[in-house]
């Protein structure tokens, strides 16, 4: 039999469509959703796909409802994802804060625009990067992927599920609009070369009282049962016990929201993806993500041409910061380079994980930065 | 021989988590009175105790699901059912009740319970309606009624109420119903029904908040709206009363209507499934 779960072999796809067969090969199989541009592709596509493998697509009345839908569902105990741009990411940060807490996982693709508000809908931004990282409400940590082609749209929404299933938690998806609509090659593997992550599942089955939020381990992960298994347990966005039972206490908050907390700090090395490009011997360190990152490497290997000793980091992984990977790398460079297409957001990050000021090439939005300016601004520390 | 009056069990501890007990609601609240109504319910219904769920949002009725020992899920303001749609619609073996107040239900979550409402999810819906919103303090919300006081309306309420079995109707239910909580067989009955009917059903419960409506409104305590709702409930027959007369406000001397509403067979929302070509 044809296996039309996984369509493996060579696409000429765009982006977002990449992103939706991502989440079919990586067993999504409930997306609900609002339109918006730039990403409605995604849910177009699933609505035409997830019905043909037994999956389940909703198209909700507006983005508060589809991020508890997406909860619900994966609270159920399936794959769950919704798409977005950023005045739906606004609304969605209500719940995806509910999903830190609950410790449920999904995966929220935000194909970002120029903002804020309306902004540029058909237009290209990367100024969502630090609502990614602080939208929501109070204290926590968030996984955040930003891909900076159609592959890795593919490649890593499947990523995107096997953290956020690995961890308990939403995982974002920082694409925008030039990666969305941009059409590249897509090799798509055999299904049984994808590598899919389960969730932690309780060792016994429900046998009287169950604790759904003891993390006995040393990932600080408790294991996960869902809905309808016999295991009667109560999740509340309250602050909560191991029981899952409100307790409003000082003592218990800190107690559950480092445990949130550290659970990604410490499995940072298990998050993190990054990529070095013309690092050998490199005195002026350029970093970057997503789009941006494309020009950058071609302002990089101009400048490599040139002479000038130019190397790259791009970013895949935006949150949690990968801290240790760039002081390394920044620690012996003359200058350090970030270029991003906001006013300044990953820039400061930097800034405050290396202590020095760095320069930033930035625009606030609408078109891709062009090599010319991240090459003059290579050329300008060189001197 | 003597009775004890304190007895170690009761006979609804297997379905409440009574090592939560006690719970929040102040004296002469409504809610847990129909809690119980749901509790019994579930236990009398045909689907396992396991396989029943209960969401709920924020407010005072929206901790009921903290209390039930059934898979619980206390979400976000207004978002509880949403949350229950996606439980619903990926696993549909569990039968999910959603159990909340009317300012969560109506007024931050009214989009959604009107969107469910359209596409005929099968969720059951039990919305306390207290006329105000109770935990926060007795401020004014979408049931009450114009003129009636609360504490963001020191003035009288400026606002007209929703007629919340006719919004329902409207929306697209295939169940609609009203009770209070004095009428606790009636609405263990209906709850139980509604657990056999497929698509979106509603069912309004009014409750008593004396602290948060009834102290404002001159309703003295909780017993006086029972009394209120002795006197004044009149159990409808079929299509025999206008939908323009469900409005309430109890501070009037005026009928409140009770009973089965809508009772039809629209189709219950089904997700798409088609065959790989």
């Amino acid at each position: 039999m044809t296996n039309r779960t996984v369509l493996t072999g060579k696409h000429f796809i765009h982006g977002d469509e990449a992103c939706a067969e991502g989440a079919i090969a990586a067993g999504c199989r409930f997306f609900g959703g609002y339109p918006i541009t730039p990403s409605t592709e995604i849910a177009e596509h699933l609505a035409l796909r997830l019905p043909q493998v037994g999956g389940i697509f909703i198209q909700m009345e507006d983005e508060l409802g589809s991020m508890a839908a997406i909860l619900g569902a994966s609270a159920a105990g399936v794959r769950s994802m919704t798409a977005t741009s950023g005045p739906g990411l606004s609304l969605m940060m209500e719940n995806l804060g509910l999903g830190i807490m609950l410790e449920i996982p999904c995966v929220v693709v935000d194909v970002q625009r120029g903002s804020p508000s309306t902004g540029l809908p058909t237009m290209p931004g990367q100024s969502d990067v630090m609502q990614a990282r602080w939208g929501t409400h109070g204290d926590y940590e968030i996984v955040a992927y930003a891909p900076w082609s159609p592959q890795e749209m593919f490649d890593l929404t499947i990523r995107s599920f096997n953290v956020a299933d690995r961890y308990r938690i939403p995982v974002l998806l920082m694409s925008d609009e030039v990666v969305g609509h941009m059409v590249e090659r897509v090799v798509i593997p055999p299904a049984d070369q994808i590598e899919l992550w389960e969730r932690k599942r309780p060792k016994s089955p429900p046998n009287g009282r169950f604790d759904p939020f003891l993390a006995e381990d040393a990932d600080l992960v408790p294991p996960m049962v869902h809905a309808g298994e016999g295991y009667r347990i109560h999740y509340t966005g309250l602050t909560h016990n191991e029981r899952g039972y409100p307790e409003m206490t000082a003592e218990t908050h800190h107690r559950l929201v480092t445990r949130l907390v550290q659970k990604i700090r410490r499995n940072i090395d298990q998050i993190t993806l990054i990529e070095g490009y013309y690092l050998d011997n490199a005195r002026i360190l350029v970093i970057s993500y997503g789009c941006t990152a494309r020009s950058a490497r071609r302002a990089v290997r101009e400048a490599r041409n040139k002479g000038i000793p130019a190397g790259m980091l791009r970013l895949i992984s935006l949150w949690p910061f990968p801290e240790e990977q760039v002081k390394t790398l920044a620690k012996d460079m003359d200058a350090v380079i970030v270029a991003e297409m906001n006013l300044g957001q990953v820039s400061r990050e930097v800034e405050r994980q290396l202590r020095r000021a760095v320069s930033g090439v930035y625009h606030a939005g609408g078109a891709m930065i062009p090599p010319e300016p991240i090459l003059n601004a290579i050329q300008e520390a060189a001197a | 021989m003597t009775t004890p009056i304190v007895v170690d069990s009761h006979p609804l501890d297997k379905i409440f988590r009574s090592d939560r007990l006690p719970h929040i609601w102040c004296p002469g609240c409504g809610i847990g009175i129909a809690m119980r109504c749901y509790g019994q319910a579930v236990l009398e219904s045909q689907v396992p105790e396991e396989k029943h769920v209960v969401t709920s949002g924020i407010g005072c009725s929206g901790r009921v699901a903290g209390y039930m020992y059934l898979d619980s899920y206390h979400t976000t303001h207004g978002r509880a059912i949403p949350f229950a749609a996606g439980l619903k619609l990926a696993k549909p073996e569990l039968m999910v009740t959603v159990f909340s107040g009317d300012g969560d239900l109506v007024s931050i979550g009214g989009n959604h319970l009107i969107h469910a409402a359209r596409r005929n999810i099968d969720l059951k819906v039990i919305c306390i309606n207290n006329f105000n919103y109770g935990m926060t303090g007795g401020q004014v919300g979408p049931t009450t009624p114009k003129g009636a006081r609360g504490t963001t309306a020191p003035y009288g309420n400026p606002e007209l109420p929703f007629n919340l079995p006719y919004l329902m109707a409207a929306s697209g239910a295939n169940y609609v119903s009203r009770w209070t909580t004095l009428h606790v067989r009636q609405l263990k009955e209906d709850i139980l029904y509604t657990f056999s009917k497929p698509g979106f059903t509603f069912i309004e419960v009014l409750a008593p908040c004396p602290i948060g409506f009834g102290k404002s409104n001159n309703i003295e305590d909780g017993l006086e709206e029972m009394r209120l709702y002795r006197e004044r409930c009149v159990l409808i027959e079929d299509g025999d009363v206008y939908a323009e007369a469900l409005g309430i406000d109890l501070r009037e001397d005026q009928p409140i209507y009770i009973g089965r509403f809508i009772d039809r067979d629209r189709p219950a929302f089904k997700p798409i499934q088609v065959e790989a070509g």
